[in-house]
C-alpha cells in the first residue's frame, strides 16, 4: 500500500520590512507598532490608555523632566522619554510644570512617568508580536 | 487643572495601567479582559487595603 509521504508544513511567508520598525514606531507614537502590524483593536486601546494617562499628568500639573542632576531625576526623565513624541511635543510647546508645588502635580508627574514606562511595554509588545514570539 | 481625589486618581491609574498589562501579558482577547480586570483590582484592592492599614497605624 502506498503511503504519502510526508511533507513538512508550509512556512508562514516570511514578513518583508524592518524588524524593528513597530518597535520604534511604538515607541514615537503610543499604539503605532501595533497598527502597523494590522492589530487595530490593541493598538487603539493601547493609544488612548496611554495618551490620556499622558494627558491627565499634564492636566494635573505634573512635571516633565529636563535635566539629569540627581539619580531620582534621571530615573524621571528616563520614564519620560518612554513617551517618544509625546514628550517632545510636550516639552516644545513648554507643557508640565517646572517644579512640583501641589500634592496632585506629585501624582500627574508619576502619571507622565508611568505612561512613558507604560509605552515601552508596548513598544515591546508590538517587537514580539513582529518577531513571532508572541501572537 | 485637574485635582482629583486620591481615590479617583488611583481609579484612573489603575484603569489605563491594568488596560495595558492585559493586552501586553496575555495573548487571547478573553484571558487579556480577564487579566486586566484582575490587575484592575488588585490596584484598587491594594490601595484601599493600604489606606486602612495606614489610617490604624496613625490611630
Amino acid at each position: 500500500m502506498a503511503s504519502t509521504p510526508n511533507r513538512p508544513a508550509p512556512a508562514a511567508p516570511a514578513q518583508q520590512g524592518f524588524v524593528f520598525l513597530p518597535l520604534i514606531a511604538g515607541w514615537l507614537i503610543p499604539g503605532a507598532g501595533h497598527f502597523l502590524l494590522r492589530k487595530w483593536g490593541r493598538g487603539a486601546l493601547l493609544a488612548i490608555s496611554i495618551v490620556c494617562m499622558f494627558a491627565i499628568g499634564l492636566a494635573m500639573r505634573g512635571k516633565l523632566y529636563a535635566n539629569a542632576s540627581d539619580i531620582l531625576e534621571i530615573l524621571g526623565l528616563l520614564g519620560d522619554l518612554g513617551s517618544g513624541l509625546l514628550y517632545v511635543v510636550g516639552r516644545a510647546m513648554g507643557l508640565g510644570a517646572d517644579s512640583v508645588q501641589l500634592t496632585v502635580a506629585d501624582w500627574g508627574t508619576r502619571f507622565i512617568v508611568v505612561a512613558g514606562l507604560l509605552n515601552i511595554i508596548a513598544a515591546v509588545d508590538a517587537h514580539n508580536l513582529r518577531t513571532g514570539r508572541k501572537s | 487643572m485637574f485635582s482629583p481625589t486620591h481615590f479617583t486618581a488611583v481609579l484612573l491609574f489603575g484603569l489605563f495601567a491594568s488596560i495595558v498589562f492585559g493586552i501586553t501579558q496575555r495573548e487571547t482577547p478573553q484571558r487579556m479582559f480577564r487579566y486586566g480586570l484582575y490587575c484592575f483590582s488588585l490596584f484598587v484592592g491594594s490601595a484601599i487595603v493600604l489606606s486602612w492599614v495606614m489610617y490604624l497605624i496613625a490611630r
